[in-house]
């Protein structure tokens, strides 16, 4: 299915979980935070969360600023 | 005397006029932003200089992060961290922003940033209020950063913000403190604390923060941009410290004439 990714539309598998996209892509990173169609996904939920066709996810992580 | 020895030096003299914000003691009264600085290695050795216990930082997207390896500089640092929202530019983002820190970062704290404009970075007032509302309902520690204006304070404040962040100037302008009139009335009208965001170019700018009722100051680029951004963390919290103790210290009134130090009783006739 096609869903997209901070931003960018990517192809993944049916069956993925936010706990999957986050652990593809921020592994072994702390502070990490996901939006799943402008909505928090709390970090206890990632796993019972499947992604469905045309999600729109932001992974976002901790970053120097303000 | 190395910056290392100055700055472990200093601890004790703040340790002894310690400060609360929102339940928490801290005994450095200058806060530090993470943006600007040119290495993680410079900004730890600016964060060491600089006695913080309390640091900014925000959330991006994970592929245009620079953040790797940010949060365990911090967490080597032992400061507590402080997420903020900057770059939102309506409430709804912000609060959204806000809900998604306070997942990633374990805390309900949150620097509150919401700007009306990006050439000026100043804040949008109605957006503010906004979203500071809907995050003290929600249970967060609001920390907005605000215009120098006294009466948007207020109202931040009666919505329940734990403190009121206003600029002294336009982000990394550096030009310090440009009402500080407004500083002032804001310190009569507010009793919650009152940290200066923003604008501080150098030391002095930190002093006269501290002199008009600040009590504490948030700055970044003037030490992350600086040179030398270790030295320039170090004079930041002379200056934050001298402000403070000048403040407390009581000045002198302003005078249209001199007023002799030296009696004139005695003075030989010559």
């Amino acid at each position: 299915m096609r869903i997209t990714i901070n931003g960018v539309a990517t192809d993944v598998e049916d069956e993925t979980t936010v706990a999957d996209l986050v652990s593809g892509r921020a592994d072994g990173r702390s502070r990490v935070a996901v939006a799943v169609n402008a909505e928090v996904v709390p970090r206890s939920q990632w796993e019972a969360t499947p992604l469905g066709p045309e999600d729109s996810i932001e992974l976002l992580a901790a970053t120097a600023g303000g | 005397m190395t910056t290392h020895e100055v700055a472990r030096a200093l601890q004790p003299i703040e340790a002894a006029d310690p400060f609360q914000l929102a339940g928490q003691t801290f005994t450095s009264r200058l806060l530090l932003g993470t943006g600007g600085a040119p290495s993680l290695e410079v900004l730890e050795r600016a964060i060491v200089a600089s006695g913080t216990q309390l640091v900014t930082v925000a959330l991006r997207r994970v592929e245009t992060s620079t953040g790797g390896g940010l949060v365990e500089v911090l967490n080597r640092c032992g400061v507590r961290l402080l997420p903020n929202t900057a770059g939102c530019m309506t409430a709804r983002e912000a609060v959204l922003t806000a809900r998604l820190a306070r997942e990633a970062f374990d805390t309900a704290w949150v620097k509150l940033e919401v700007i009306g404009d990006e050439d000026t970075l100043l804040p949008d007032p109605l957006e503010l209020l906004d979203a500071a509302e809907q995050l003290v309902a929600d249970g967060f520690t609001v920390l907005p950063y605000t215009n120098d204006d006294p009466i948007l304070a207020r109202r931040l404040a009666d919505v329940g913000c734990a403190a009121v962040m206003p600029l002294g100037s336009p982000i990394g302008s550096g030009l310090g403190i440009r009402n500080p009139h407004n500083i002032a009335l804001m310190r009569d009208l507010v009793s919650v604390p009152m940290v200066l965001d923003a604008g501080i170019g150098t030391a002095s700018d930190a002093a006269m923060a501290m002199e008009l009722g600040c009590d504490a100051v948030l700055l970044a680029s003037a030490v992350t941009r600086a040179r030398d951004a270790e030295q320039m963390a170090l004079a930041m919290r002379h200056g934050v410290d001298a402000g403070r103790l000048a403040a407390q210290a009581g000045r002198i009134p302003r005078r249209w004439h001199a007023k002799a130090s030296t009696p004139l009783q005695g003075r030989p006739d010559l």
